[in-house]
């Protein structure tokens, strides 16, 4: 087909470059390409005008002398070839941060979702700047969430990334809105302020979290963008970009420690892979970007504190595990950039324990300095390496019985199952609403400990066995 | 070399761009970016097009915006200031940056690798006139209470040492010596520049025979390496790589240690930042940072830079390797590394050969491992590199191409088991997967200090590890009880093994380092007990009866209970392990 020239038009209002085209020529999928333009940027903010005075924003994949591809985030349905209106802002993506988005809610890129009007405030691109490694504090102090199998042996500590790999079906929303509701530090009464980030998820799953926030009186202090399952999906990559602009804004600017949910993460990648497979990008594993890990790391890597001022970030984001598989290309680059994870595992769920927290492949790699004397109990850190080499123990023994059957099994590997049940019902089970304290869920720990025999504790020392063991 | 303009950009891809050049464009030639003059790495020519790396976030850049050359291909500044350092992947210092332009890292800033007002107290080391040979040291600065840096003329130079100034304080661009050769006269400034890609010549390679000393037992006693040697440590997330190139940065016996934080976490280079000027050096008594260089291209700085980051710190290696030193390089993590040049490749839309890796991947991997090794000097010294390579193959399947075509090139191989880690078995290096094939070169080394006895120790506890692992087949199907006694004391040491000497805290103060001394002895306790025990056994004894002896929670302790300096408390505990089992075996059978 024979696609009409694109005729610039008379230099906008503000800038000089600021023209109008009319006409592209090229539409595939959320992608579209655009030739005879001039003086456009990389990474830079497209209007298209679909010609029934609708805007639509996208942005700039690569640019070249008078020729420019972009992604439309709001879809490309019902564009035209001929009639389609395009202006390049000249700038990249941004959204209005102020104290006011507090208690609001946004559209996938900032806009408001909720009625109200937009709110006023300065302009930050959402794509952010990485932090010096040199300005970075590390993060020590320890958050209390209330569930012991993460408290006690999977600390989460203030600025970490710390993921919920979860599966179909599997609480992660139980457990997430509990740790929203009761994450606190000891000793200090500032609340944290949560930042949403609702990527490709349901309507009934996004009011869950939001009905839960409300329920606990945190509504004020939420700020949701959400980019729901229905919403275009390329609008999602900007949705976290937008979250953690707002986060990095009330952390650093306001000196409030921020905690921020991203869920979901695989759907994220998705739309990611969508967009990757629409430009004929050569793709690494399971048709994902090469660049997946380093994309991936522009959102993670955005948690943290900096010397020197107040604030924090710390993230919880939320990772599907397609078919439960933690090699799944998502989780496995996760992994690799988050501190740790928390791992749900289904069996576990299907035995009606919650919150079903898996005891050996769950991680947290900042607990060894958010624990101990001063932070939480001196013997924290050998308590929890002896339960998970307990834990350990008991996998191995489980899968004899299931072999050679329980009478089997010596006293000894008896003992040990009985460990793993005691576990399991009463360390790592709880209530929803149940908030165990840090020094409640180590006396837990060491109450599940004491159905071993202490010469089995080789992980404790002497005088742990002689203070806690069994009191 | 004046600056000039090469061409202007005519396409942007990401972090690469294409220019439309002039001829004078010169491959691999370090050039500047629009008017931000984000620096870029021309890596491919064709024709009237120049395709150019980007070290910097490319957002906003437009066709049309000017490239300038500088004619000088992508080199780092080698001189005093360096150590204790922390630099992004194309050596700019991170701590300037921050003092310049705040806690994030904008674009298009520039600033000298190292500091051109601090003054060196410079000693000359020769008297002019003198012959001038590549390499030669010229005089010393003291840069750090651990490191002498030695100033030396360049490869290169030749002819005749005629100027040279006295002893006193400098800045690093002062002129402190004068080379006449045939092509006339050259400055010898305190610093100097080499380009990242060349590596750094040396008089001559040499067999490797010592060890590298870790103080990780498992390391040092089952899979050691050697001065010069290379190693690759594969693991999936969460099985501690990581922590184990902290571990070895921290205590191994290097002179220097060169810490690459490539495409990894900003709070691990932060954590080093933190804890290594706390810590001291065991064996100079003085802060880890004296001794430390950090490369820090995290994985959210930009993705080319990461690619030159590894480029970056093996020279810098390299230049303290010329003055003598044994090096240490970690890589955290090579493939990382390997991801950038895939993705730097997919957008030069070259053609993929496994998951997308360049077909050059093994090449480039070869080239930066060649660069390790135990050589004399052009000054004559023997030195070495050793380089210790963290890999993290998707989903932990060392089938992956980067796993696979590192483990050509290196002699050392750590698998980290998932497993291990899961138990909260650290370090999680499988004794079952990894080997070294440097036994053979070190233990000469390790024979001397041990009576002769390591290879032989060595070798019989591995083969309890092979006799448990085919016993626990058994155990998987019937259970261990009705394992004889004599195999379950297999099991029973293999446990003891793995508990009491595998095992090893990172973060216990008496554990943390093991000196090989001690290493030895433990090993030595466990397999005198496990020799007189099986005595025991065929005698009668029941394993129940030796497992209630007093020995048995000492041995298990050792490891905590005896420090580096007790010695001799571990020989005694070697004695009344054998006193309290020959007790057993002195009844006939």
């Amino acid at each position: 087909m024979n696609t009409p020239a694109p005729q610039p038009e008379p230099p906008g209002d503000r800038l000089l470059d600021r023209r109008e085209y009319v006409g592209v020529t090229e539409v595939s999928g959320p992608i579209v390409a655009l030739n005879g333009i001039h003086n456009v940027g990389y990474n830079e903010l497209v209007e298209i005008g679909d010609g029934r005075g609708n805007i639509r924003l996208g942005m700039t994949l690569e640019v070249s002398e008078g020729a420019a591809i972009a992604q439309v985030f709001e879809g490309t349905s019902g564009l035209r070839l001929s009639s389609t209106r395009v202006r390049f802002r000249g700038e990249p993506l941004t959204i209005t941060v102020s104290p006011e988005i507090l208690g609001r809610a946004f559209d996938g890129l900032g806009r408001p979702a909720d009625g109200s009007p937009e709110p006023s405030g300065e302009e930050r691109d959402v794509n952010g700047l990485p932090v010096n490694p040199t300005a970075r504090d590390y993060p020590r102090k320890f958050i209390q969430t209330g569930i012991s199998a993460i408290d006690g042996m999977n600390t989460l500590v203030r600025g970490q990334k710390l993921p919920i790999f979860s599966g179909s079906g599997l609480p992660h929303r139980q457990i997430v809105a509990q740790i929203t509701r009761q994450a606190k530090i000891v000793g200090e009464d500032t609340p944290f302020a949560v930042v949403f980030a609702g990527m490709g998820i349901k309507h009934d799953e996004a009011m869950f979290y939001l009905r839960s926030f409300e329920e606990s009186g945190a509504m004020g202090r939420v700020v949701a963008y959400l980019s729901l399952a229905d919403a275009p999906s390329v609008e999602r990559r900007i949705t976290p970009r937008a979250a953690l602009t707002a986060a990095e804004y009330l952390a650093f600017d306001l000196g409030m420690h921020v905690l921020v949910i991203l869920t979901d993460m695989t759907n994220y990648c998705e739309a990611l892979r969508e967009i990757s497979t629409q430009r004929q990008e050569i793709p690494s594993r399971k048709g994902y970007p090469g660049y997946l890990y380093s994309d991936l790391a522009s959102i993670y890597e955005r948690a943290g504190m900096i010397i020197g001022r107040q604030g924090s970030i710390t993230q919880v984001p939320v990772v599907s595990m397609p078919n439960d598989d933690i090699s799944h290309p998502v989780p496995d680059l996760s992994g690799y950039i988050t501190e740790g994870q928390i791992v749900l595992e289904r069996d576990l769920d299907q035995r009606g324990i919650y919150p079903p927290i898996a005891g050996l492949p769950s991680l947290s790699r900042l607990m060894k300095d958010g624990i101990g004397e001063g932070m939480t109990r001196a013997d924290h850190a050998h308590l929890a390496s002896q339960l998970f080499a307990g834990y350990a123990q008991v996998k191995n023994i489980r899968a004899l019985a299931s072999v050679i059957g329980e009478e089997e099994l010596s006293t000894l590997d008896q003992t040990y199952l009985q460990f793993g049940e005691t576990f399991e019902r009463k360390f790592l089970s709880q209530g929803l609403d149940e908030d165990r304290s840090i020094m409640e869920t180590l006396d837990l720990g060491w109450e599940v400990l004491s159905v071993l025999p202490r010469e089995e504790l080789h992980r404790i020392t002497e005088e742990e066995i002689r203070k806690y063991y069994g009191k | 070399m004046g600056e000039r303009i090469v061409g202007t950009v005519k396409r942007v891809v990401g972090p690469v761009i294409e220019a439309q050049c002039s001829d004078d464009a010169e491959m691999l030639e370090l050039v500047y970016v629009g008017e931000h003059r984000l620096i870029g790495e021309v890596v491919r020519m064709r024709q009237r097009s120049a395709w150019v790396q980007v070290y910097e976030d490319t957002t906003g850049l437009r066709p049309g915006a000017p490239v300038y050359g500088t004619g000088e291909p992508l080199s780092v500044e080698l001189g005093p200031g360096l150590v204790g350092g922390i630099y992004d992947g194309v050596q700019r210092p991170l701590d300037v940056l921050r003092a310049r332009t705040g806690d994030f890292i904008s674009k298009g800033v520039h600033a000298p690798a190292i500091d051109r007002n601090t003054r060196w107290h410079f000693v000359p080391q020769v008297q002019v006139p003198c012959p001038a040979k590549g390499g030669m040291v010229i005089g010393t600065v003291r840069e750090t209470d651990a490191i002498l840096h030695k100033i030396m003329l360049a490869p290169s130079a030749s002819g005749e040492l005629i100027h040279i100034v006295p002893e006193g304080d400098y800045v690093v661009d002062d002129i402190v010596g004068r080379v006449r050769s045939g092509d006339g006269e050259t400055d010898v400034a305190l610093f100097q520049r080499w380009p990242v890609r060349v590596s750094r010549p040396y008089a001559e390679r040499l067999p490797q025979s010592t060890p590298l000393i870790t103080g990780q037992r498992v390391v040092d006693t089952l899979f050691p390496v050697a001065r010069g040697g290379v190693v690759v440590v594969p693991g999936g997330f969460g099985t501690g790589k990581t922590m184990i190139q902290h571990a070895l940065a921290k205590w191994c016996d290097a002179d220097l240690v060169v810490y690459i934080g490539c495409g990894e976490r900003g709070n691990e280079m932060t954590e080093v930042l933190t804890d290594f000027p706390k810590l001291i050096d065991p064996r100079t008594g003085k802060s880890l940072m004296d001794r430390t260089i950090l490369i820090a291209n995290t994985s959210n700085m930009p993705v080319a830079a990461r690619e030159a980051s590894i480029y970056t710190g093996i020279t810098i290696a390299e230049y303290f390797r010329d003055m003598g030193y044994s090096v240490a390089v970690m890589a955290d993590s090579t493939s990382r590394w390997a991801e950038a040049l895939r993705e730097l490749s997919g957008r030069m839309e070259e053609m993929p050969a496994d998951e997308g890796f360049p077909a050059y991947l093994p090449t480039r991997l070869a080239e930066f491992y060649e660069r390790a090794g135990m050589v004399k000097t052009l000054a004559g010294d023997e030195a070495s590199i050793t380089t210790i390579g963290a890999v993290s193959p998707p989903g932990g399947d060392f089938s992956e191409p980067v796993t696979q075509h590192t483990k050509r090139f290196i002699r050392t191989f750590w698998a980290l088991d998932k497993q291990l880690a899961n138990a909260r078995h650290y370090p999680a290096i499988s004794w079952r997967d990894s080997y070294s094939e440097y036994v053979d070169d070190v233990s000469e080394w390790w024979e001397k200090k041990t009576n002769g006895e390591w290879r032989s120790l060595r070798a019989d506890i591995l083969s309890i590890m092979q006799r448990e692992a085919r016993l626990e087949r058994v155990v998987k199907l019937v259970g261990a009880d009705v394992l004889p006694d004599s195999q379950r004391l297999v099991l029973d040491v293999a446990a003891l093994f793995k508990n009491a000497f595998l095992q090893q805290n990172a973060y216990d103060k008496v554990d943390a380092f093991c000196v090989a001394e001690k290493q030895y002895l433990m090993l030595k306790v466990i397999m005198v007990y496990f020799e007189h025990a099986s005595e025991a056994i065929a005698r009668g004894t029941a394993l129940a009866t030796l497992n209630k002896l007093d020995v048995m929670r000492d041995m298990m302790q050792m490891k905590f209970e005896c420090g580096n300096e007790d010695i001799p408390k571990l020989r005694d505990l070697l004695a009344r392990v054998e006193r309290a089992v020959r007790e057993y075996t002195s009844t006939p059978a």
